[in-house]
């Protein structure tokens, strides 16, 4: 036992559950792994579609998803997701009842919280891919156009692939807000890493050691990410970088002069 | 070097002037076209033949690349009627009435007009390779091995057989607009747009592209090419064709136009520049 000032911190304690981790923390990691990645994918998804409508030619799909963008960019994730969770519930609208899925049991805190980070995600994605989308030269556009591609095409080969490189960037960045802010799930009773943590402590009283070993996963957690990111990125720029043996001007045409 | 492009089966005189009693391959009929409220076409007509070289020409701002984005549709037109292969490019005729194509309609179209940019506008996230071989593979669905065989063989006509692999960022813009050249012949289409495609080039990087060109139009292909490049206009083009604020003010063979009996507009014209 350390102490610290005022409060005493239990080396052993700390160890113990930082390297020998209860199952309960186990599961609250691969709780907040998979809430993140599972709302990260929808928000992509959905934010696409939210792009898509913001470029649109018709202005009252611009307009929605303009209004869609402001209102959840504007508001804090934590006032959604009770606005979502008890709001919804309490108007009727929608009770959270569990959904078996197979061998999963989907509690309805949980189907809240994967709804409100996803459309939360979607607005944020969307302004990310908006902007990419929109510095992609005309005629880039043009030129799909030129060999006869419809638009679908276009956006699929020539457009989104292009976009995803200014894209990643920004992705790696939401996705590790994405992460971290899976924490807040708990005040709805998400047992996720934070949600796990808590309740250890509320048998515990382990307070500062529980949430530095939360701390300690999460930083684990968003490191991996961002190496993963940094390789990411690389393998996207390859095409920019000059090749090895570059470029002399071929001048074997020239001859014909 | 010896570049066979194109299709050879034409063996179409090359005559300048609308050569009568032929089909048109391209045919712009009275077209008008204005941007906001600036009228930038004011009725153009132009028949092209099949096998025919038209350079067109004339000062900045006259509308050259307006016209030529018009025959693909890449600019809507506000009035007359432009074809190509004999099908109405952009509309549909009902009861007299032209209703205007979806863009997937329209693409159907342009599958078969080719189009080399100014600005050679590759795909940079491709290679020379990939992006000879993406029109053939994405909008006409045709088998990935058969397609890169072609694809290839474009490129070794190009001069570029050794760049396949190369990005865009990796290649020389002459080299560049090669590839948009073998990019748009990879569809087969039945008339090559050229707008101005070598005024973004170093000069000396010029000459690769334009005997590329020369080499498209000794095989027969059907070309519309803007160009300040008044050599290849004189040696290459079977008709010269000059724009003024919008409209055609003239049209004749090369002879005609470089010659001693030339019109004051086009010495005006070829000595501005000088
Ligand atoms: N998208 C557009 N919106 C508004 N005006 C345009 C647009 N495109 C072209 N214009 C105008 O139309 C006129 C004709 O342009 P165009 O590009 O066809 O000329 P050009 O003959 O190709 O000239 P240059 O030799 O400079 O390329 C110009 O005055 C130009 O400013
Ligand atoms: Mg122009």
């Amino acid at each position: 036992m350390i102490h610290i000032g005022g409060i005493s911190f239990d080396l052993d304690f700390f160890l113990k559950y930082l390297f020998n981790p209860p199952e309960m923390i186990w599961h609250g990691i691969l709780m907040t792994i998979a809430i993140a990645i599972i709302a990260q994918v929808a928000g992509v998804v959905l934010g696409f579609g939210v792009a898509i409508a913001r470029l649109s030619k018709f202005a009252m799909l611009r307009g929605l998803a303009g209004l869609y963008s402001w209102a959840w960019r504007g508001t804090p994730v934590l006032v959604q997701l009770l606005i979502v969770y008890t709001g919804v519930a309490a108007a009727g609208v929608y009770r959270y009842p569990e959904i078996a899925l197979g061998p999963l049991l989907i509690s309805g805190p949980l189907q809240a919280a994967l709804i409100t980070l996803s459309l939360n995600e979607a607005a944020y994605m969307g302004e990310i891919f908006r902007g990419a989308i929109q510095t992609i030269d005309r005629g880039q556009i043009d030129a799909a156009r030129a060999i006869g591609m419809r638009p679908s095409t276009a956006m699929r080969w020539v457009i989104l692939p292009q976009a995803m490189r200014t894209v990643i960037p920004p992705l790696g960045n939401e996705f590790t807000l994405m992460i971290k802010g899976t924490s807040l799930l708990s005040v709805i009773g998400v047992r996720e890493l934070f949600g796990s943590v808590q309740n250890i402590n509320s048998a515990t009283f382990k307070t500062f050691e529980l949430f530095l070993i939360a701390a300690i996963w999460y930083l684990a957690m968003t490191t991996v990410l961002s190496i993963v990111q940094r390789f990411v990125e690389a393998r996207l720029r390859r095409h920019e970088l000059p090749a090895a043996a570059t470029v002399k001007p071929n001048r074997s045409l020239l001859s014909a002069r | 070097m010896v570049l066979e492009l194109g299709m050879s089966d034409t063996s179409m005189e090359r005559t300048g002037g609308n050569p009568a009693g032929l089909q048109p391959i391209v045919r712009v009929a009275d077209v008008h076209k204005s941007f906001g409220q600036v009228q930038i076409l004011k009725g153009v007509s132009l028949d092209v033949a099949r096998g025919e070289v038209v350079v067109l020409v004339g000062r900045s701002g006259s509308g050259k690349t307006t016209l030529v984005r018009c025959i693909n549709r890449l600019e809507l037109i506000d009035k007359g009627r432009i074809y190509v292969d004999g099908e109405l490019i952009g509309y549909k005729e009902k009861a007299g009435k032209l209703i205007p194509e979806s863009e997937a309609a329209v693409a159907r179209h342009r599958r078969h007009i080719g189009m080399v940019f100014q600005r050679f506008n590759l795909f940079p996230h491709l290679t020379a390779l990939e992006n000879v071989m993406v029109g053939p593979v994405r909008v006409l669905h045709r088998p990935k091995s058969e397609v890169q065989q072609e694809a290839q063989a474009l490129l070794a006509k190009v001069g570029l057989g050794e760049k396949v692999h190369n990005y865009p960022s990796q290649l020389s813009g002459g080299q560049q607009q090669r590839v948009a050249i073998a990019r748009a012949l990879a569809m087969k289409p039945s008339v090559m747009l050229f707008d101005e495609p070598t005024s973004a080039l170093d000069p000396e990087t010029v000459d690769e592209v334009l005997d590329v060109m020369r080499n498209l139009a000794k095989g027969g292909m059907t070309m519309i090419v803007v160009t300040h490049e008044m050599r290849f206009a004189r040696d290459v083009s079977d008709r010269i064709v000059m724009m003024e604020a919008g409209a055609i003010v003239e049209a004749g063979t090369p002879e005609a136009f470089f010659g001693n009996s030339r019109s004051e507009r086009s010495k005006a014209f070829l000595s501005a520049l000088q």
